[in-house]
């Protein structure tokens, strides 16, 4: 029981290992990838209760990692569900591209129950190596080739951040002599000050930093974005991130005996990432790589969240990363609809979407007012939480850094809007949206609009959560 | 809590804010454009008639909010849903309420296009305009100020006239840019009130002085905005000219009262030390408004932009007043507040008529057709007349009263605020001759119709209110003279008590 997502997902994926030996028809390949990840979602939110140890202490489930398994879970379906029949893969290669999709989703759900360096290390490569296969999966029929160099470039930046990442693990070793961080979290606070214990620190977060495109790890995000297929660049936006933000309250939970510098860090971190951001993204033509250099400023925003190294503060960054994986999701949802073939968004093709469907225009004004931190939307109310925060622990400056960045990032999700709405395009033909696609709209809609209206009950259940970490 | 009178029947404010976002949601599920306006009409007018139990359950001996509603929202935040309305706000929430229904009116065949749509954004504009007249909560009041732009960005942006939405996203971007230090203001006070958002314990608090003016001045810039104070108005012509009537009269008679609103209920009370230590520059940034707007309105071509630059000047004497803190100069801007929406409304319902017949917003196009609509120039001529504050109209005595306040706190700043009373009547005589008997080169206006009934029905209650206000303002002062009395009591009494410790 305390195994069974992670034994469900790894099933999902034999089966479609099973799947590509055969010559499945799409319908029968996507069927079977929704059905599979109906059951991943039932299974996690079965075991959300679960509690306990497995593999001699190096694999703790609690609320917290069930939690995560369960969003994660959640967020893998709806791509699922969205992505039609994955029309921006090769034909031959789509029941290989969910297998390697599953076990990327095993890899992170691995991820968050990880309390031992060796096994964060493992579970993070195996979700990151179905990744660096997926975005190459890429059709080529359209003839763009360059998903190959997107696909060798998040290789290498990825495998240099993991350098990092090992780099400093074994100074971590070196310094406390063991690899789980139960032990190390008791020697940290003796070796507090110590500089090779600020660095270590520093550079296992950075394998994080990576994976969720933090300044100056962000380099791979707008041409993986910009390479992957939509589908592809819908699950990279969203699912490993809430991974990465749910190991980070781990990591940064044993970095706080080290105080100012790594609280310093952060803050710079956060701030450059906000102001690269935001200020690049102005300039963007393609919507993929909009949101992805909007996704390095949310990023930044999230680091509010834990350089206050307080509980509140880890569930407000809880808050806005899930907040923030359903607007992104809602937004490719869009694209990937507006895509018929599979094919790259400019943001003018947005122009006259309210005649050309009406539901799509309305979820992507509602996902992209929310990034926009406009409220009622939960990107408002995560926004303010995490000022909230910052500001009682006398961030000053930072939160009124963040706050021009708000200001500064209104302007081009604003010109999306402005296409969508407010201007007429007679020439595009409407966009065929199936019953599914439009419920799954509306749903999404919804959760953004209660999540931001009554954020209550979520908050004190990330707190909650976030307790049951040693 | 002990500012707040618990409301112990029905929910009189919730129901306000409420009832117009319930009509919207039903609105969604019908696509039928006849049934759009008749329903949103049903519902505006429904909101108006019960916001008349507000002026007959209004205690007026009291400086208390009343009807006051509190639920707790978001407990770990300590955000609650609170509500209440006093002196400062009780004319506004009835200006807001009582002018829906004539914006419907004036949308009637206005609007041809996505009729639907344009109401659902009608009745969200009023949910949140009653909200941020009487939200007591600070985060409470933000999200409704924020959630308004949404809505009045749609308005203009989808509805609008040719430069649409260059309009748009000007009003958008400034509104928004404004306000974002003033979400930063709000934490800031939040942590250093204990951790509560409620408005009325964050009031007459001895903050330190540095953090007064910083949280002035991010006040300033929200409410300067929104008012919109010279040099920050360039926003306004732009959105006023492309908006729709609706948008017009909306955005004329509301939203820019939220600025003054602001100012009365946070800037003052927050940070008393700051507004006597600002409050010079203000006022002769008013008296640059006054000048300035009336300048330009007189070089205007188009009716839109005259009656814009005309509000800039308005809403400067508006701020004059409410800036040199005593009690004629404070509640003749509350007066100059609600004649400013019932004026400009009205001359905007106006402009919109013409337009509809004439397809342009130019005087050029529009002189002389007095000849041809007599009913239309005539309630035209005296709107325009309240417009420059003609005795007898309702203007006059919001002009006159803060106009005596001034003069009792500084007689060459009230000197310097006089050339913007002639430069009024220069410039809506102007307008008003070109209008109604125009020149020898008319064009032929012979085709033009005079006024329906429902056009009349529009602007009839606008010239009820001109004159009973003009005539006989007393039982409008009578609402507001509590709170006011009160603020400046309070204020007068913070000063004392700061002058008595020293602490500066």
């Amino acid at each position: 029981m305390l195994f069974l997502p992670e034994l469900t997902i790894l099933g999902a994926g034999l089966l479609f290992f099973l799947l590509t030996l055969g010559q499945p028809s799409s319908a029968t390949v996507r069927t079977s990838a929704i059905i599979a990840a109906g059951a991943i979602l039932c299974a996690s939110l079965l075991s959300l209760s679960q509690e306990g140890e497995l593999f001699y202490g190096v694999y703790r489930v609690d609320l917290f990692s069930q939690a995560f398994k369960t969003l994660i879970a959640a967020a893998a379906l709806v791509v699922i569900l969205f992505g039609n029949s994955l029309v921006g893969i090769k034909q031959d290669s789509r029941p290989e591209y969910y297998l390697f999709f599953f076990v990327s989703c095993l890899g992170l759900m691995m991820l968050v129950s990880s309390v031992e360096l060796l096994a964060i290390f493992i579970s993070l490569e195996l979700s990151s190596f179905a990744v660096y296969i997926m975005v190459p999966m890429r059709q080529t029929e359209s003839g763009v080739l360059f998903q190959m160099e997107a696909g060798i470039k998040y290789l290498l930046f990825g495998v240099m951040a993991t350098g990092f990442m090992l780099f400093g693990m074994s100074y971590i070793f070196g310094l406390s002599g063991s690899t789980s961080l139960d032990v190390i979290a008791r020697q940290l606070p003796s070796l507090a000050g110590k500089p090779a214990a600020v660095v270590a620190m520093l550079m296992i977060m950075a394998g994080f930093f990576y994976k969720l495109a933090i300044f100056p790890f962000h380099f791979w995000v707008p041409d993986v974005y910009e390479g992957a297929a939509n589908e592809t660049t819908a699950f990279i936006a969203a699912v490993p991130k809430l991974a990465a933000v749910a190991l980070l309250v781990r990591l940064t939970a044993l970095a706080s005996p080290q105080g100012d510098v790594v609280i310093n860090m952060l803050m710079i971190c956060a701030i450059l990432s906000m102001f690269y951001g935001n200020l690049s993204a102005l300039v963007q033509k393609d919507i993929k790589r909009m949101l992805g250099y909007s996704g390095i400023a949310h990023a930044g925003f999230i680091l509010l969240g834990l350089l206050t190294l307080k509980t509140s503060g880890y569930a407000n960054s809880l808050y806005y990363i899930t907040g923030y994986a359903l607007m992104n999701l809602a937004c490719f949802l869009v694209i990937c609809q507006i895509a018929g073939t599979g094919q790259n968004v400019a943001i003018a093709d947005f122009s006259g979407l309210h005649k050309r469907a009406p539901i799509l225009a309305l979820t992507l004004t509602v996902a992209l007012f929310s990034l926009a931190g406009i409220p009622p939307f939960v990107g408002f109310t995560g926004k303010f939480m995490l000022l909230v925060g910052a500001l009682q622990e006398n961030h000053l400056l930072l939160v009124t850094l963040a706050a021009i960045n708000t200001a500064i990032a209104i302007y081009y999700y604003l010109s999306v809007v402005r296409l969508a709405y407010c201007t007429d395009s007679t020439s595009q033909d409407t966009i065929e949206t199936g019953i599914l696609t439009n419920s799954l709209s509306l749903l999404l809609i919804m959760v953004i609009i209660v999540m931001g209206v009554s954020p209550s009950w979520f908050v004190n259940f990330a707190e909650q959560a976030i307790r049951t970490i040693p | 809590m002990d500012q707040l009178l618990l409301n112990q029947g029905f929910p009189l404010l919730s129901t306000l804010i409420f009832l117009p976002l319930a009509g919207a949601l039903v609105m969604l599920l019908i696509r039928d454009q006849q049934f759009a306006r008749y329903w949103t009409l049903a519902v505006t007018t429904t909101v108006a008639l019960i916001s008349l139990a507000l002026p007959f359950g209004f205690d007026r001996d009291t400086a208390a909010f009343q009807f006051a509603e509190y639920h707790s929202w978001i407990d770990s935040l300590n955000i609650a849903y609170v509500l209440g309305v006093d002196g400062i706000s009780v004319l506004l929430i009835l200006l807001t309420t009582l002018i829906m229904p004539f914006c419907v009116l004036a949308s009637w065949t206005y609007i041809k296009e996505r009729v639907a749509a344009f109401m659902v954004c009608l009745l969200i504009m009023e949910t949140a305009m009653i909200g941020v007249f009487v939200a007591l909560d600070f985060v409470l009041f933000y999200i409704l100020w924020e959630a308004m732009l949404i809505p009045m960005y749609l308005l203009i942006g989808i509805w609008g006239g040719p430069r649409k939405i260059y309009a748009s996203i000007k009003f958008f971007l400034y509104t928004l840019t404004g306000s974002i230090l003033l979400l930063v203001a709000i934490i800031w006070l939040y942590t250093a009130n204990g951790y509560s958002f409620f408005i009325p314990d964050m009031m007459w608090k001895a903050y330190p002085f540095t953090a007064q003016i910083l949280i002035f001045l991010a006040f300033f810039l929200a409410f300067a905005i929104k008012v919109p104070m010279f040099p920050f108005h360039t926003w306004l012509p732009a959105a006023h000219v492309e908006a729709p009537t609706a948008g017009s009269v909306i955005l004329a008679s509301i939203l820019l009262k939220m600025g003054t609103y602001g100012f009365l209920r946070f800037a003052l009370p927050i940070t008393p030390d700051a507004t006597t230590t600002l409050m010079p520059y203000v006022l002769w940034l008013s008296i640059a408004g006054i000048i300035y707007g009336g300048l330009t309105a007189l070089a205007q071509q188009d009716m839109k932009k005259l009656i814009a630059y005309s509000s800039v000047g308005h809403m400067g004497f508006v701020t004059l007043g409410i800036f040199v803190l005593n009690i004629e100069g404070i509640e003749g801007a509350i007066l100059q507040m609600i004649n400013h929406g019932i004026t400009t409304g009205a001359l905007f319902l106006c402009v919109g008529m013409i337009y509809e017949r004439t397809h342009s917003r130019e005087l050029r196009s529009a002189t002389g057709i007095g000849q041809h609509m007599p009913v239309f120039v005539t309630l035209l001529g005296f709107f325009s007349l309240s417009s420059l504050a003609f005795p007898g109209t309702n203007s006059f005595v919001g002009e006159f009263m803060i106009l005596a306040g001034t003069f009792r706190h500084d007689v060459p700043l009230a000197l310097a605020a006089i050339p913007g009373a002639i430069l009024a009547a220069a410039y809506m005589l102007r307008m008003l001759q070109k209008i109604i008997w125009g020149g020898t080169d008319n064009p032929d206006q012979s085709w033009l119709t005079d006024l329906n009934r429902r056009e009349i029905v529009t602007l009839a209650p606008f010239l009820f209110f001109v004159f009973w206000i003009g005539l006989g303002p007393q039982p409008f002062l009578a609402m507001m003279h509590s709170s006011v009395v009160n603020l400046l009591d309070q204020f007068h009494a913070y000063q004392q008590a700061i002058a008595a410790v020293g602490v500066y």
